[in-house]
């Protein structure tokens, strides 16, 4: 008993010192002077002012992504997911199923498909536009099925039918009923979906054209060309930014799944 | 307002008649109660004059004379309480019963001053800005009540309103419903599968069997004269007393019952407490139990008929287990209903 | 009706966005798979050329060992965590879960200061010892992404599970191992059949990672990355996105149905 104990509390450090020493590495690394000679040689934010010298307008570019991602994720995933609901059916589960396609289908294959439909529009091509479609197919499912659960779980049939039976049309329902009640599951979607859209890279990379560079494609170029410091402060840079996105999405989305029980 | 219903039916989808073409009149200011078991047609009636459901075919729905069959439920002017209240979670109680005033576009002040005025009514001033998961059962089922009268609606539906409810609780708001209903002076109707609300609070009773009503009246009409077997056991719980009968004169496996009349093609009936245990009776019955339930003893008898009778025995003591006592019906107290094939 | 009518208006964006950018895209990913010389032969050509063949065995097999290894990992750390409570329990869960939101690149970079020239390893070991850009810097960063995607799964599942089952063969006599082996892992038996498909569906097509680690192995995603680019063999790979997409999405589609889950794929 003692034993078994204390071999699975050594697996567990182990495992999380195997994931936590390189990102604390990466910190100390984004501020060291010089690495190679060690936190010895003075801590400094000069790589940081060199990231922000040379990747400023990508990490601009990733946040206005995100929130043109959001936008689209709620202007089309919210009222799909209650048209779902609605429509408990065999075609909405078929419909269901076909747009979580980029949840299973990687990066690469989807992005392929994009270009080789869409890569001869040069004015679509070189604009921002076609990056942010990317995003929007990859993070709408999660959108969906983040409303779509907590609708599920909701006696929304009754619910509506109550307002009706005080005046309210479809499109008041929708909006004093529908959407109140699914906010738990909207927030957890939209901050699925701003923490997915500022860290995806494999339909970036392949969507990008070199005028148009996220924050994750700036740091796999930083990882290509600049020395250890530079794309360690940029990697810094990003846990900054992704870090409290990420706990605020595991709290939503822990919410909402108890709403949804 | 009026309610006429000519012909209303309801087909499903999947072929199931839910509800048989029903035809329904009621009066301005009249509570009716629409009783029945589960699956009898009650709710889908209840749902086609709210508009919820739309009648097949050939039915009709009139409010006064206007006819409402096509009108989409939020333009009808119902207020409806559903069974599980059907109150907006995201709202305040306040919010919840201002609801139907909003969606009129009323001014401010006067939505606020008609919701206070409904919160007076209702006693549920004290609780005007509580979450609606704040409230307990009881609260609840008044706010859905208040919600619905708010928007001073021309009929108003009640689809199950007790039945959340626990015992104790279900029969305090009972009395309180009726009192409030009779207070706002509205029209009715009033859904339950429970033969003590549909009394304690209807003007009239539709019993409701198969899709189709069976008997419509006074709560006294139906308790005195039921036009059937099922309305005769569904309400009060009446005992068949299967026996032949020659003239007016029924013969019991117990003994001889004399009946008010000749009964021809008629099944007689009687109801719990009107069997009394008394020595000079005309019958003769095994004692098979006697429960002690506070106010009285419920004493189950044997041989009288087929199945054992059962009786309720308001005395200080109750007969012996297994002692033979004799039972009397007086005349008036038999329920002659048409005889129905056993199968009914 | 105007309640079906706003209901169905509801569908339409959703419906004209996955036409125009899911439906019709993947329509024209098929076709371009077989519009080249080959024909539908480009299928064959896979089979038959050994550096396509030997990229698929490849890619399947470090990813059966990464979702083995992050099986066994989070398995047991993800009950370990569930069943005890400790200080600093909920550090570690955040610690454990944190590279959920860590694209493939960044994952990779990791490795690299691990393994790399300039890496940790390198610094405290003696001795030249690099493994980042090898076949085992890969299985490293595969496993990366992967522990946290299988313990949450497997922590969701454990914390589902009655505690009077365990209890109730415990008063029955088993001890420790056999409650392991006869409740617990049976228990959890779905979701490590889940989390193990989406792990393995995610290490097929991750690709951030192996494009940093410029690894030195041929793995899928990477094959189909360089014929599109620099041989601009577009029949050649479209044809094996097709084979990756399939293979990820009908893994994906079993585990859901098996137990219900879907975590984010990513990497």
């Amino acid at each position: 008993m003692r034993q078994a104990k204390v071999f699975q509390l050594s697996v567990t450090l182990l495992a999380a010192a195997f994931l936590i020493v390189p990102a604390i590495m990466s910190v100390m690394a984004g501020v060291t002077a010089n690495y190679f000679r060690g936190i010895r040689s003075g801590l400094t934010l000069k790589w940081i002012g060199q990231v922000f010298e040379l990747y400023a307008d990508s990490i601009l570019l990733s946040l206005y992504l995100a929130l043109g991602c959001l936008i689209a994720t709620l202007i089309i995933g919210v009222p799909a997911a209650y048209g779902l609901a609605r429509n408990p059916g065999r075609t909405s589960r078929v419909l269901e199923e076909f747009v979580s396609l980029p949840l299973a289908v990687p990066g690469l294959a989807l992005a392929l498909a994009l270009l080789q439909l869409y890569g001869t529009m040069k004015g679509f091509r070189t604009s921002p536009a076609f990056i942010l479609v990317g995003h929007v197919l990859y993070t709408l499912p999660f959108m969906i099925r983040s409303v779509l659960a907590v609708l599920a779980a909701t006696d929304l049939k009754t619910l509506e039918e109550g307002a009706a039976t005080l005046g309210a049309g479809p499109w008041q329902r929708f909006r004093d009923i529908v959407v109140p009640n699914a906010m738990p599951g909207i927030l957890a979607g939209a901050l699925t979906v701003v923490t997915l859209s500022v860290g995806e890279f494999n339909l970036t990379w392949m969507l990008h054209t070199p005028y148009l560079k996220t924050l994750p494609v700036g740091l796999a170029d930083s990882y290509a060309s600049m020395r250890l410091e530079v794309a360690s402060a940029y990697t810094l840079i990003f846990f900054v930014m992704i870090v409290p996105l990420l706990m605020a999405m595991q709290w939503a989305s822990d919410r909402a799944r108890r709403i949804a029980q | 307002m009026t309610l006429t219903l000519k012909n209303a039916a309801k087909t499903f989808a999947d072929g199931t008649a839910a509800l048989k073409p029903t035809s329904l009149a009621v009066q301005t200011g009249e509570i009716v109660s629409l009783l029945g078991p589960s699956g009898c047609g009650k709710t889908t009636l209840l749902r086609i004059i709210a508009g919820l459901e739309a009648p097949d075919p050939g039915g009709q729905v009139l409010f006064d004379a206007d006819d409402v069959t096509d009108l989409p439920v939020e333009r009808r002017q119902v207020g409806m309480v559903f069974q599980s209240y059907a109150l907006f979670p995201n709202m305040s109680v306040r919010a919840n019963i201002g609801y139907g005033l909003k969606m009129q576009k009323l001014p401010r002040a006067e939505i606020e001053a008609r919701v206070d005025e409904v919160l007076e009514m209702c006693r549920l001033s004290d609780y005007a800005d509580r979450a609606i998961t704040a409230l307990s059962g009881g609260q609840r089922q008044r706010v859905a009540l208040a919600r619905a009268v708010a928007p001073r609606p021309r009929i108003l539906l009640l689809d199950e309103p007790l039945s959340a409810l626990d015992a104790a609780l279900r029969d305090s708001l009972r009395d309180e419903l009726a009192r409030l209903l009779r207070r706002f002076e509205i029209t009715a109707i009033f859904v339950t599968h429970d033969q003590t609300e549909a009394l304690a609070i209807a003007d009239r009773v539709a019993v409701m069997r198969d899709g189709r009503i069976e008997q419509i009246g006074r709560p006294e009409e139906l308790y005195r004269r039921p036009a059937s077997a099922f309305v005769a056991t569904f309400v009060g719980h009446a005992l068949a007393l299967d026996g032949d009968v020659t003239g007016s004169v029924l013969a019991l496996p117990g003994g001889n019952l004399p009946l008010p009349g000749a009964a021809p093609h008629l099944s007689a009936y009687v109801r719990p407490e009107d069997i009394r245990i008394t020595p000079d009776g005309p019958l003769e019955a095994r004692v098979e139990s006697a429960v002690f339930l506070g106010t009285h003893y419920r004493v189950t008898l044997a041989g009288v008929t087929r199945h054992p009778l059962v009786a309720i025995h308001a005395a200080p003591e109750a007969p012996k287990t297994g002692s033979i006592v004799r039972l009397d019906i007086a005349p008036g107290a038999v329920l002659m209903v048409p005889a129905e094939g056993p199968a009914a | 009706m105007t309640d079906r009518l706003f209901v169905t208006l509801c569908l339409v964006p959703l419906a004209i966005f996955s036409l125009a950018f899911l439906a019709l895209p993947l329509g024209r990913l098929f076709m371009g798979a077989v519009e080249g010389e080959a024909g539908w032969g480009v299928y064959l050509q896979i089979l038959t050329t050994p550096r396509y063949l030997s990229t698929l065995v490849q890619t399947v097999i470090i990813s059966v060992l990464v979702t083995v290894a992050a099986l066994a990992v989070s398995t047991t750390a993800g009950l370990f965590l569930t069943r005890n409570r400790f200080a600093g329990r909920g550090l570690l869960i955040s610690i454990l879960t944190l590279p959920l939101a860590f694209p493939g690149v960044v994952v990779g970079f990791m490795i690299i200061l691990l393994g790399g020239r300039q890496g940790l390893i390198n610094q405290i070991v003696p001795g030249h010892v690099v493994f980042a850009y090898s076949s085992l810097g890969l299985f490293l960063g595969y496993l990366y992404f992967s522990i946290p995607r299988v313990l949450l799964t497997v922590m969701a599942a454990a914390e589902k599970l009655d505690p009077a089952l365990e209890e109730a063969a415990r008063t029955l006599g088993a001890g420790p191992a056999r409650v392991l082996r006869d409740v617990i892992l049976p228990g959890i038996a779905p979701s490590l059949v889940a989390s193990g498909a989406i792990a393995f569906a995610t290490a097929m097509g991750a690709f951030g990672t192996a494009f940093t680690l410029a690894t030195n192995i041929d793995v899928l995603p990477m094959v189909i990355y360089t014929e599109f680019t620099l041989q601009a063999n577009i029949a050649m790979a479209s044809a094996l996105s097709v084979i990756l997409g399939l293979v990820t999405w009908v893994l994906l589609v079993l585990a859901r149905s098996y137990a219900g889950t879907t975590v984010a794929a990513g990497g």
